[in-house]
């Protein structure tokens, strides 16, 4: 019998404990709300898992599990096993934050990729451990302040480049690895879509803001994931089997300051005498330069026409209109 | 049909009798003939099952977890440290009371390394939530996973099919592989009750606070003492059908008017029988008990068989550094609590892979019966036992 109710059909329902402004909460309420109930979610443990699913109360509205934190996608890849033994087609997804990506998991997703496993992994990607109180990850950027990386009198955060995973995914030459962000949604739906048209591995790694972690204004989330990728820090880029194959391109780079400045995380940064804090702004802007050299993301092709602009709109940029992208470029 | 097979290789068979839909495994010396086998096996089309070769034991674990979550039956195997690897994942499975089965080609753990037998894996494995059966041939093992399918099912509980690595997953002995209609009249179709399904969305292992957790885990142990009957009943069913048991909990040998009793597990059984035999033949009041069994810890079921015993002799090959014998230390609780004060002898021996020759069993049995005071725990080390080593061999020497 179809036990579902038949009213709410969201995957993740309201009610759950995310912090106001979480944009794990709102990647994820995307996400799945795209893919929709008939599928099965793995979930690595970390934010996500603790605030939906606490204390005996789940706000998943679709099957769902969590074992443990580093094994979700060796799960998924048991659970597609088992599909495919039982002549089953159910779309299984992970989901996982940056720790159960990048570090602690990164050894059971190289796995399932390298097995053709037909399972999305989806990265809510808030560059640090944050369930466990903001410590570094080898996704949280170079200079980041977190209790595991704090700034003092001989440090200036943390110490070492954020990890270039979707480079590290895509080199299994598999079908499809992309990053989104919340900024984004029709991009991110255009990928969510593209992913969920595919068989195989296929692997989403979304930036996700965490007002807590990045100590930001909650009702900023969606405008400091946008000035992620208009600085060029978070390229939105698509590759398949090893190539990349598509990039949002931008209008303009914003400075990395209009960026660093809205979040506490860098605030060590800034200062009057602050020297050392300068030199890692210019590293960082740096990085940026050489993300949007890398991946052509102000190339020639930035003269918007209204199909290039109909062309990024496929590819994102939401919440403008195309006139205001036109009025944008011109500025 | 009887034939004459490895170990490893009769294992495999008998996994492949009970249709898992999906075997995960990462190899580690015992246990890799099991899973070269079973892969033979699906790549001739003689088994339907999806053979994942997992990156890390751990990731396989991870593999049947979700597989037996998603409504198939699974299997995998390891040993040694690849045991200790999924460890995590082992204690998770049982929290989620999934029906997995694995086998365990019980090995030495590290440092030093070492590849050879002995039960300090599996034991490091104890408190896991797991059923534990130890087996002490090449046809317990067949028939013991057959019975573990049955009992993992029947009570959503994980079995761990314990064998002796080389003494047992490489000894080619003469084993009866039961016919496949046997053992489907024996192994019914299973649906799991939990299963990962859309259209019955459910949410598994979520979080739990201080208010309710304890009444998880308190009822995981109930639940396993509960297997208890099971495992009897499972065993004694089987013997109905096949023709031949173990015991299910506990397997006694000419226990009847025994005064002093050998308590083990595993392979070793055999030479102890041996010991009993020639001590009997001198008129010796002896035998022996071998714990089938050890979770859950059948302590009822020891005390039955051991009430009458005027000194009890229990060789283990495992440890807790530091607190010495597992199994004496369980067993000597569970006599006080029955109100017994049998002596308890503790030898450890036979630590990765080192023969327990049957000069070195006599030996014991002669320490023991001549010491006043029980043997809290002593090592069987090589100066303890030096008049009897006479025909002690060096670990994996000549096979
Ligand atoms: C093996 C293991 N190590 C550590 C932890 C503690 N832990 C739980 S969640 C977490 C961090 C999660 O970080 P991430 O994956 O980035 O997810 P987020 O909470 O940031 O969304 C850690 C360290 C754990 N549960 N298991
Ligand atoms: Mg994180």
């Amino acid at each position: 019998m179809d036990t579902r109710d038949q009213f709410r059909t969201n995957v993740l329902t309201s009610g759950h404990r995310a912090c106001a402004g979480c944009g794990e909460a709102m990647a994820a309420r995307m996400v799945t709300d795209l893919i929709g109930p008939d599928a099965i979610y793995i979930n690595a443990t970390g934010c996500l898992q603790v605030f939906t699913t606490h204390n005996q109360q789940s706000a998943w509205q679709a099957p769902w599990m969590h074992s443990v934190f580093a094994n979700s996608a060796a799960v998924a890849s048991g659970v597609e096993a088992a599909l495919r033994a039982r002549g089953r087609s159910t779309p299984v997804v992970v989901q996982a934050g940056d720790g159960g990506t990048f570090d602690i998991g990164l050894q059971c997703l190289s796995g399932m990729i390298e097995r053709g496993h037909d399972v999305l992994f989806v990265c809510y990607d808030n560059e640090a451990y944050m369930n466990t109180g903001v410590q570094r990850s080898s996704s949280t950027p170079h200079a980041v302040r977190t209790t595991t990386s704090p700034p003092g009198r001989l440090s200036e955060g943390k110490h070492h480049l954020k990890k270039d995973v979707i480079s590290i995914i895509a080199a299994h030459h598999m079908p499809y690895a992309a990053t989104a962000t919340v900024a984004y949604f029709p991009d991110l739906k255009a990928k969510v879509e593209k992913a969920m048209s595919l068989k195989g591995p296929r692997f989403l790694q979304v930036l996700s803001p965490c007002p807590l972690g990045w100590d930001h204004d909650a009702a900023l989330t969606v405008q400091i994931s946008r000035l992620a990728v208009e600085t060029g820090l978070f390229p939105l880029i698509e590759m398949e089997y090893g190539d990349v194959t598509g990039v949002m391109r931008l209008a303009r780079q914003r400075p990395i300051e209009d960026y660093l400045h809205l979040q506490g995380r860098f605030k060590h940064l800034f200062g009057h005498q602050n020297d050392n804090g300068n030199v890692e702004i210019r590293h960082l802007q740096a990085l940026a330069d050489a993300r949007i050299q890398r991946y052509g993301l102000l190339d020639a092709e930035t003269e918007w026409t209204t199909a290039s602009a109909a062309q990024t709109e496929r590819h994102g940029r939401g919440g403008y209109s195309i006139s205001a992208v036109k009025q944008e470029v011109s500025s | 049909m009887k034939m004459l097979l490895e170990g490893s290789h009769a294992v495999a068979e008998a996994v492949r009798l009970c249709h898992p839909q999906v075997i995960a495994a990462y190899p580690i010396t015992p246990q890799t003939h099991i899973i070269e086998h079973l892969a033979q096996m699906v790549a001739n089309g003689e088994l339907s099952s999806e053979f994942i070769s997992a990156e890390s034991e751990y990731a396989a674990a991870s593999v049947v977890l979700g597989a037996v979550a998603t409504g198939t039956r699974a299997f995998t195997a390891s040993a040694s440290q690849g045991l200790l690897l999924m460890t995590e994942v082992l204690f998770n499975i049982a929290g989620l009371r999934l029906p997995v089965v694995m086998v365990c080609a019980n090995r030495a753990v590290g440092a030093p390394i070492n590849i050879f037998c002995d039960h300090q894996d599996s034991m490091a494995l104890r408190d896991a939530g797991w059923i534990q059966l130890y087996v002490s041939s090449n046809q317990e093992a067949v028939d013991s996973i057959i019975q573990a399918y049955r009992i993992a099912e029947a009570c959503e509980l994980p079995v761990m099919i314990c064998m002796d690595g080389f003494f047992l997953t490489h000894a080619f002995e003469p084993v009866d592989i039961p016919e496949q209609t046997a053992v489907d009249t024996f192994l019914p179709p299973y649906q799991f009750s939990r299963m990962l399904d859309p259209k019955k969305p459910m949410t598994l292992g979520g979080g739990s606070e201080p208010d309710n957790y304890l009444e998880y885990r308190a009822a995981l142990h109930n639940d396993m003492e509960k297997t208890l009957d099971r495992i009897q009943r499972v065993g004694s069913d089987f013997s109905q059908q096949f023709g031949r048991g173990y015991g299910g909990l506990v397997e006694g040998y000419r226990l009847e008017d025994a005064e002093i009793v050998f308590v083990g597990l595993g392979s070793l059984i055999g030479a102890v029988q041996d010991l009993i035999d020639q001590l009997r033949e001198q008129g010796q009041l002896v035998g022996a008990l071998r714990l089938r069994c050890f979770r859950p810890f059948p302590a009822a079921a020891l005390v039955r068989s051991l009430s009458s015993a005027k000194r009890i002799i229990v060789m283990e090959k495992a440890f807790s550094a530091g607190a010495g014998g597992i199994v004496a230390t369980e067993l000597r609780a569970a006599l006080y609590q029955a109100g017994l004060s049998i002596p308890v002898d503790n030898f450890i021996g036979g630590l990765g892979g080192r023969d327990i020759t049957p000069s070195i069993l006599e030996q014991i049995f002669h320490t023991s019966v001549s010491s006043d005071a029980a043997i809290d725990c002593r090592f069987i080390n090589k100066d303890d036992m030096s008049h009897a080593e006479g025909n002690a061999t060096t670990p994996g020497e000549g096979d």
